[in-house]
């Protein structure tokens, strides 16, 4: 689709503010709507698009295959991490309120890196199953 | 009256058999996921329907609301939804491997070449 | 401390693992980690049984909140057992896994492979572990999507259709199991098991805990793949790679059998399932079909593996028998069923792959004389073929013993005459594997055959001697097996 000159404009003028998007829901989950997931799916949206317009081999330009595997890992193993975290600190498994002396900055702390663990693992994960989907032959 | 307040109920049940159909009925792989995947979207309807509660709002605490709809329901089917796109993923990945084996996405015809 | 955190680490470990594989890269860095990893689940396994054995239930609040609002892990004396099963199936068979993985997987992928063993591992133990209805559909779905990936590695291309046939099948069975919970938070507001013993059974005969029964017990049958809802499992057990038949064999049907039970004797309650509905002749009556249909269909296979594939329906048919007679002793007899079945059948089916690593096929005509050619593996076959049938001294004639004096005791004496033609079925199907192999002269022509490689014999022999030991030493698992049935018969969660 390289070659169609309407499409090429609008998305490069879309994709910023999807991503800028993102980020907005990925902040604000951990006490208003949005979250992890919602953010992570958005911002593969916008890298999808980026896929669809200017070819897979743009989308491997920005973000390695290789890369997005170890991100998606990482997210995971953050996840996990503060669940471990958590219980060295004396709670129970994923007891946020036991990352911090005081249990409710415990808790924004606990959610906040939850958060971003499952964004940047979902944003990797939809943006692997695309660019694996569209350029196997 | 009594079946229109049931009206997303009835919505579901048809779109799950709908979904049920597309899954058994065509021979194409492609089109048996899209069916499967409405037979779920049918599933997360009635959950969410059952969240509903009568003139509540959205679940976010706003001193100018009292009422609220049930928040649990939502979260399990975004779950359910996470676990609905990974199914579709894994399913679409099989099917393009047994394109590149088969030569074929039609169920008949895949028969055909395995039993030969 | 670490001790009071061993319910979670159960499923936490596996999950933290799972993309530690993946960051190593290295099929042999990956091999050893799993390894390590699957026996301190063993560990973890062993320990939690000890402790419920002797302090009763645990229970576990995921995130500190409290159940029935929070997520918790409770384990007795069942799920336990159950833990115990798949972490110990999965520590024997890590020694094959490598001799098998390097030969049949890809060589860039092989870290992948056990990333997503470690992920059904994880789907499987938490199912086991976990107090919530929800939880138990997630889980599952964990384990299931591992399941379609791993059959699908297999070599030949047919195992690209078994999975796709598995997953359509199975995403069904999940999504009804998804329905039934759905309808039963509608009614009782609680995903809580415990919670859910007390609040169902006092809302009774009502069309929504009559559905939701519906759906959920269809859903896991599906999963337990028990007649007729068997189809998927032939293919996907033939055509998956060796070490995947021999893992899902011994431990998927057997989560299913611990659903089913969890679902009908703790959630419905006995009263319900088995009084105010028809389980009893239902599940009966599919179960002693799929005893008799799946021996017969084992008899007229060729190939080995499809013959055990076709077997395990068969012996799927035996726990169905024990938790239909809804006993205290047919339940013991399904619960001892599962885990000598899981030692018999992983054993069998590890054997099969070491045929397959050295004569590249398991056809009954390719066994022609390797009772001669590889000796050592062939008298696992036997052993582990006999357990089949249930020739005393092995562990399968400990279960089907229980099975049978459950049936005298309730009267069903046409169900016990059942059970003993299964095994004569049985037994047919092992002669024409014997036959092949003993009585059948090698081609002339045949290529000189090895023996197979030393840490493949370790893992199917630990499983076959495990099938003799603990036909000979009932006391443990028998032990544990009624204590758990009794609890789970007193309708106390």
């Amino acid at each position: 689709m390289t070659e169609h000159l309407v499409l090429r404009v609008i998305s490069k003028l879309l994709i910023p503010p999807i991503l800028l998007f993102a980020l907005y829901v990925q902040m604000h989950g951990d006490y208003g709507p949005g979250g992890g997931f919602q953010a992570g799916v958005i911002f593969a949206a916008g890298l999808v698009l980026y896929g669809l317009v200017f070819g897979t081999a743009a989308v491997r330009a920005v973000a390695p295959p290789r890369l997005l595997v170890v991100i998606a890992c990482l997210g995971v193993l953050l996840y996990a991490g503060v669940g471990v975290a958590s219980m060295i600190g004396g709670g129970a498994f994923l007891e946020y309120g036991a990352l911090s002396a005081d249990a409710t900055h415990g808790n924004h702390v606990g959610i906040i890196i939850i958060e971003i663990g499952v964004g940047i693992a979902v944003a990797a994960v939809m943006t692997i199953i695309f660019s694996v989907l569209a350029e196997w032959r | 009256m009594e079946a229109l307040t049931h009206a997303n109920y009835w919505a579901a049940i048809v779109l799950a058999m709908i979904g049920l159909y597309a899954v058994i009925a065509p021979s194409n792989l492609i089109k048996k996921l899209i069916g499967l995947g409405m037979f779920q979207s049918a599933i997360f309807l009635v959950y969410i329907t059952a969240g509903k509660v009568e003139g509540g709002t959205a679940p976010i605490i706003d001193a100018a609301y009292g009422v609220y709809s049930n928040p649990l329901p939502h979260v399990l089917i975004l779950t359910a939804i996470v676990v609905a796109v990974s199914t579709l993923a894994v399913g679409l990945a099989l099917t393009v491997a047994i394109k590149r084996d088969y030569g074929t996405v039609e169920e008949d015809e895949i028969d055909e070449q395995d039993r030969r | 401390m670490i001790a009071t955190h061993l319910p979670v680490l159960q499923v936490a470990v596996p999950l933290i693992a799972a993309p530690v594989c993946v960051l190593l890269r290295r099929g042999n860095y990956a091999w050893a980690f799993t390894t390590v990893v699957c026996w301190g689940l063993l560990a973890i396994a062993a320990l939690l049984l000890d402790q419920v054995m002797s302090g009763g239930t645990i229970s576990y609040r995921l995130g500190g909140w409290v159940p029935p609002i929070g997520i918790e892990y409770r384990l007795d004396g069942v799920n336990a057992f159950v833990l115990l099963i798949l972490a110990g199936t999965a520590a024997l068979m890590m020694p094959y896994a490598r001799e098998t993985v390097e030969r049949e997987v890809r060589p860039g992928r092989q870290h992948l492979f056990y990333a997503i063993f470690l992920l059904a591992l994880t789907g499987l133990l938490g199912i086991t572990a976990t107090g919530d209805v929800f939880n138990i559909y997630v889980f599952l779905e964990i384990s299931s999507l591992a399941s379609y990936v791993l059959i699908a590695q297999g070599q030949r291309r047919r195992a690209l259709t078994a999975s796709y046939q598995y997953l359509i099948v199975g995403t069904i069975g999940a999504s009804l199991i998804l329905i039934g919970v759905g309808f039963l938070y509608a009614k009782t507001g609680t995903l809580n098991i415990a919670d859910l013993a007390v609040r169902v059974p006092a809302l009774g005969e009502t069309p929504a805990v009559l559905a939701a029964f519906a759906f959920i017990t269809v859903g896991v049958l599906i999963k337990l793949a028990l007649f007729p809802f068997h189809v998927w499992l032939p293919n996907a057990y033939a055509y998956a790679p060796s070490m995947v038949s021999a893992f899902l064999a011994a431990t998927a049907t057997k989560v299913g059998a611990y659903m089913l039970l969890r679902f009908v004797f703790t959630v419905f309650g006995i009263h319900f399932a088995f009084e105010t509905l028809p389980l009893t002749e239902i599940l009966l009556a599919l179960s002693l079909i799929a005893v008799l249909a799946g021996s017969l269909v084992a008899v007229f296979q060729t190939d080995l593996k499809r013959l055990l594939a076709f077997s395990s329906v068969g012996q799927i048919g035996y726990l169905g028998v024990g938790i239909g007679l809804a006993s205290v002793t047919g339940v013991t007899g399904a619960l001892v069923h599962v885990f000598n079945h899981a030692l018999m059948k992983g054993g069998l089916f590890l054997a099969a792959g070491a045929i397959a690593c050295r004569l590249g096929a398991t056809d009954l005509s390719a066994l022609h004389g390797l009772g001669r050619r590889m000796p050592f593996t062939m008298a696992a076959v036997v052993i582990g073929g006999l357990g089949l049938v249930g020739v005393p001294i092995t562990a399968g004639f400990v279960s089907k013993w229980y099975l049978v004096q459950a049936a005298f005791e309730e009267g069903l004496w046409p169900v016990a005459l059942f059970v003993l033609a299964g095994s004569l079925i049985a037994l047919a199907y092992v002669g024409r594997v014997i036959e092949a192999a003993y009585f059948r002269a090698a081609p002339p022509d045949a290529e000189p055959v090895r023996e197979a490689p030393w840490a493949m014999q370790l893992s199917t022999w630990a499983m076959i001697a495990g099938s003799i030991y603990f036909g000979l030493h009932t006391d443990l698992t028998v032990g544990i097996a009624e204590r758990a049935a009794a609890a789970l018969l007193g309708g106390a969660p």
